[in-house]
């Protein structure tokens, strides 16, 4: 990329199982709020504004009407995107990029707690060969889980060290919804969702909004004193029937962290990437979705889990925040990891810091058994 | 469509129960139709093989995903098939379409080079396995939908 845009602020709420004491858009305003007034901006300095909501999660066709006056759209510029929101920012770069917009608020929001998980997602498949058959994103991932352990040797144990670990991260993360001490007999002795699937290898419904303000190089210098800049950013999509692809492997992953790492010049993601904010709605996700982006050969993603590499201390850690695994809603997931990757890049990450990072890492996807996978890769240098 | 209102214990806030009911009337598509009417018909699962990559697709599709070919050579492959992988759904929930539990299966069947999404069913959790295989049972009043097949089933 020639010009570069940068991240001038971040902010999330605090993710909750159930916030029915605020509305969709006063919960987007506690994120909103603060990036305003961290960068002094006020709504009407706001060029454009990229909102990430989903329909059917928020009860009404064309989500993001609602929220017009707390993301500086009224008499406004809007685009709304339906993904997970590190597609938001995506979409924002690319205003910034086209030369036509300077300063653009990124806001993502979903209430989980408002409606039937599995209803909502049953509705995402295909309505004649698939929707009937009553699957949801939990029993299309159970499909997936099976298919990657049978085909790579991937344990159960393995799986459930994902889910403890990201758990444990979350404790040094004041916002997660529930950080927890648990340990893999707690996860292999947890109720059986959708086999091999228990409860705690799956996040809970959770409630949450986040937000960011972008803008070009030059903005970005005079706004902030540490800017975070998108060094590399690719998104890649797959075929949504589920029995088209070999589930055991994420080819669009694969092809989505070659682009944006060919961007950053990151050619050894494992010794150029200080810290990954990965989204992992179920423990098994880590270790492929690991092989997706280049940090092990195909079928290797068990053993990294079990290395010290991805831990705190560790080469590169992954997820020092917790990710998604402590409660993190859809559509927020991925956005919110691009914004544990600029408080990392800020040295603004607390006590879940990774000390001297300059390289970041954020992924989040949208869709059954990841069909689209996004990737960006952040520097602050 | 529910209208109640009720105040929440302790929280000076009020919750609005709705329902948003929208039908809708999805077409199968030409090609998608006689992979339904075979179904219901002949009890035969029909899939389409692409000209250039060879590639046999089923359920029958009209365009290939890599070639981008228009596809129009029907192929009836067998009601026979290998699990590819499955899962068992314990959870009860109301987008099912049987009671729970249910077993979800991906099988290939013979003569597809794609796997075939759908439910297996008159087997024990404890044997499932990746491999084994399962032929399907049809219903027996059928109208032309994925759920004419009931589930695919063991081989003895």
């Amino acid at each position: 990329m020639s010009e570069r845009v940068g991240i001038i602020s971040v902010a999330q709420t605090k993710y909750h199982p159930n916030r029915a004491d605020v509305s969709e858009e006063e919960l987007s305003y506690e994120a909103i709020k603060q990036v305003l007034e961290e960068t002094g901006i006020s709504l009407s300095d706001i060029d454009s504004a990229v909102t990430c909501s989903q329909d059917f999660w928020d009860g009404r066709t064309i989500s993001s009407m609602n929220i017009q006056h707390v993301v500086g759209a009224h008499l406004g510029h809007e685009d709304n995107i339906s993904e997970d929101g590190i597609n938001a920012v995506y979409a924002a770069m690319a205003q910034i990029l086209s030369g036509r917009q300077d300063i653009v608020l990124v806001e993502a929001h979903t209430k989980e707690s408002q409606t039937d998980k599995s209803m909502v997602e049953n509705a995402a498949f295909d309505a004649i060969s698939m929707r009937q058959l009553g699957l949801d994103f939990t029993s299309a991932a159970a499909l997936q889980a099976k298919r990657y352990m049978y085909k790579y040797g991937i344990t159960a144990e393995q799986c459930a060290m994902v889910a403890v670990r990201n758990r444990a991260n979350a404790k040094n993360n004041p916002l997660a919804q529930e950080p927890m001490d648990i340990t893999v007999d707690d996860v292999l002795g947890s109720k059986i969702l959708v086999s091999p699937i228990r409860l705690l290898d799956t996040k809970p419904i959770s409630d949450g909004a986040c937000a960011m303000i972008m803008t070009t190089e030059s903005r970005a210098k005079k706004l902030t004193k540490n800017p975070v800049w998108i060094l590399g950013a690719s998104n890649c999509y797959e075929t949504h029937y589920l029995g088209d692809r070999d589930l055991a492997d994420c080819d669009a992953l694969t092809k989505a962290a070659k682009k944006a790492y060919s961007m950053a010049g990151i050619t050894n993601p494992l010794r150029q990437i200080d810290v990954a904010e990965i989204s992992t709605e179920y423990s098994y996700q880590e270790p492929l979705w690991f092989e997706g982006l280049g940090f092990c050969d195909r079928g290797k993603g068990g053993k990294l889990v079990e290395s010290r590499v991805i831990k705190m201390g560790g080469n590169l850690p992954v997820n020092p925040s917790g990710g998604v695994l402590p409660g993190n809603p859809n559509g927020v997931a991925g956005m919110a990891r691009v914004v544990e990757a600029v408080l990392q890049l800020r040295g603004e990450a607390g006590d879940r810091q990774i000390k001297g990072a300059k390289v970041a890492l954020a992924h989040g996807y949208t869709g059954i058994c990841g069909q689209h996978q996004a990737v960006m890769i952040l520097g602050n240098i | 469509m529910a209208t109640v209102t009720e105040k929440l214990e302790g929280m000076d806030v009020w919750l609005y129960h709705g329902q948003i009911y929208i039908p809708n009337t999805f077409s199968a598509g030409a090609v998608g139709s006689r992979f339904l009417i075979e179904l219901r018909d002949k009890k035969r699962i029909m899939g389409m093989r692409c000209p250039t990559c060879n590639r046999v697709y089923v359920p029958a599709r009209s365009i290939c995903k890599d070639c981008f070919e228009q596809l129009d050579e029907w192929v009836e492959v067998s009601d026979k098939g290998t699990v590819l992988t499955y899962a068992t759904d314990y959870e009860t929930k109301s987008i099912q379409p049987t009671g729970s539990p249910i077993v979800y299966g991906i099988i290939q069947l013979d003569g597809a080079d794609t796997g075939f999404v759908h439910m297996l069913g008159e087997v024990d959790p404890e044997q499932l396995r990746v491999g084994m295989r399962v032929q399907a049972v049809f219903q027996k009043e059928r109208e032309g939908s994925i759920l004419d097949i009931k589930y695919f089933k063991p081989l003895a």
